[in-house]
């Protein structure tokens, strides 16, 4: 038994390399084109909501929170804990797309979605009555909608996993001898969460002093 | 050997300093430190990161040896990707 759950996480981890990877193609991008463009940068990063994006982040470290509690549930055999814990993250998970949709909805209006109709107004921090250029700030938003995109498919693809382990804990499933799902979830999890802990101050922190 | 159960002190306190630290990135980034702005910004998030994975991922108490070199050697590789872009487009002449 011992081996076999080594064996799983081993797997689970492995998984989480290839993901590191995938989400350190875009991070490496960000940085050359923030490196090359970054006044375009701090403007368009200034007109992101930081109230929202502090909110998520919070949101989204109390979702981890209470993954942790449910693993712990399903380990020392507290299964109506383990029950109301993966609700929880649910809910915070689903809180934390809310939030995004809201955030995305307003770039939306605000024309601020790469494309044709981009627009953004806006001054060079620091030198008023530059207006910054179209094609970087674009690029910008390209960047911010495609690592927040794809970590957003992250949430959606775990709100599916907990869901299912949620019917399976109500049914009993998950036992303190085996709740295999459960750890590898949540180290799945985590892994989203952590993602999110680094494009926050990247994409919302960005030369925020005035 | 059974597996590690992590307390429940050591879980709520890894999740209060990580809202403590998540406020205090918002707000420093608001005080002009310069360029150090970034750095403070990405050494606040590694912390963060560094907690989650050691304490809420149990990497810290995995038996497992192997757990431990795979983790280590993602983090390598991503910062050799990083590492060796950026020493090539930041020193480029344009």
């Amino acid at each position: 038994m011992e081996q076999q759950r080594d064996a799983s996480s081993l797997g689970m981890w492995l998984f989480l390399a290839t993901e590191i990877m995938f989400f350190g193609g875009m991070f490496c991008a960000y940085l050359i084109y923030r490196l090359w463009y970054f006044p375009e940068f701090a403007a368009a990063s200034n007109s992101l909501d930081i109230t929202l994006g502090t909110v998520n982040t919070a949101v989204l470290i109390c979702s981890s929170l209470t993954v942790v509690l449910a693993v712990r549930a399903a380990q020392i055999g507290k299964r109506q804990a383990q029950v109301i814990y993966l609700a929880l993250t649910l809910v915070l998970g689903l809180a934390f797309l809310g939030i995004k949709a809201v955030e995305w909805t307003s770039k939306f209006k605000e024309h601020h979605i790469p494309g044709p109709t981009f627009h953004f107004e806006g001054d060079v921090p620091g030198h008023p009555g530059r207006p910054v250029d179209q094609q970087h700030a674009q690029i910008f938003f390209s960047l911010y909608f495609a690592m927040t995109g794809m970590h957003a498919l992250h949430m959606i693809i775990g709100v599916g996993i907990f869901s299912y382990l949620l019917y399976y804990a109500c049914k009993g499933r998950y036992t303190p001898e085996y709740h295999t799902p459960l750890e590898n979830s949540g180290l799945y999890w985590h892994f989203v969460d952590i993602v999110w802990i680094y494009l926050f101050p990247l994409l919302y922190l960005i030369d925020r002093k005035k | 050997m059974s597996e590690h159960v992590v307390a429940l002190k050591t879980n709520v306190a890894v999740w209060l300093v990580l809202l403590v630290l998540t406020g205090v990135t918002t707000s420093i980034a608001f005080v002009d430190l310069g360029s150090l702005n970034t750095v403070v910004a990405l050494v606040i998030a590694t912390c963060k990161a560094l907690m989650v994975v050691l304490i809420f991922m149990h990497v810290k108490y995995a038996s497992d040896k192997l757990v431990k070199v795979v983790v280590l050697s993602a983090v390598f590789f991503l910062l050799l990707l990083l590492g060796l872009s950026l020493a090539d487009y930041s020193t480029r002449l344009l």
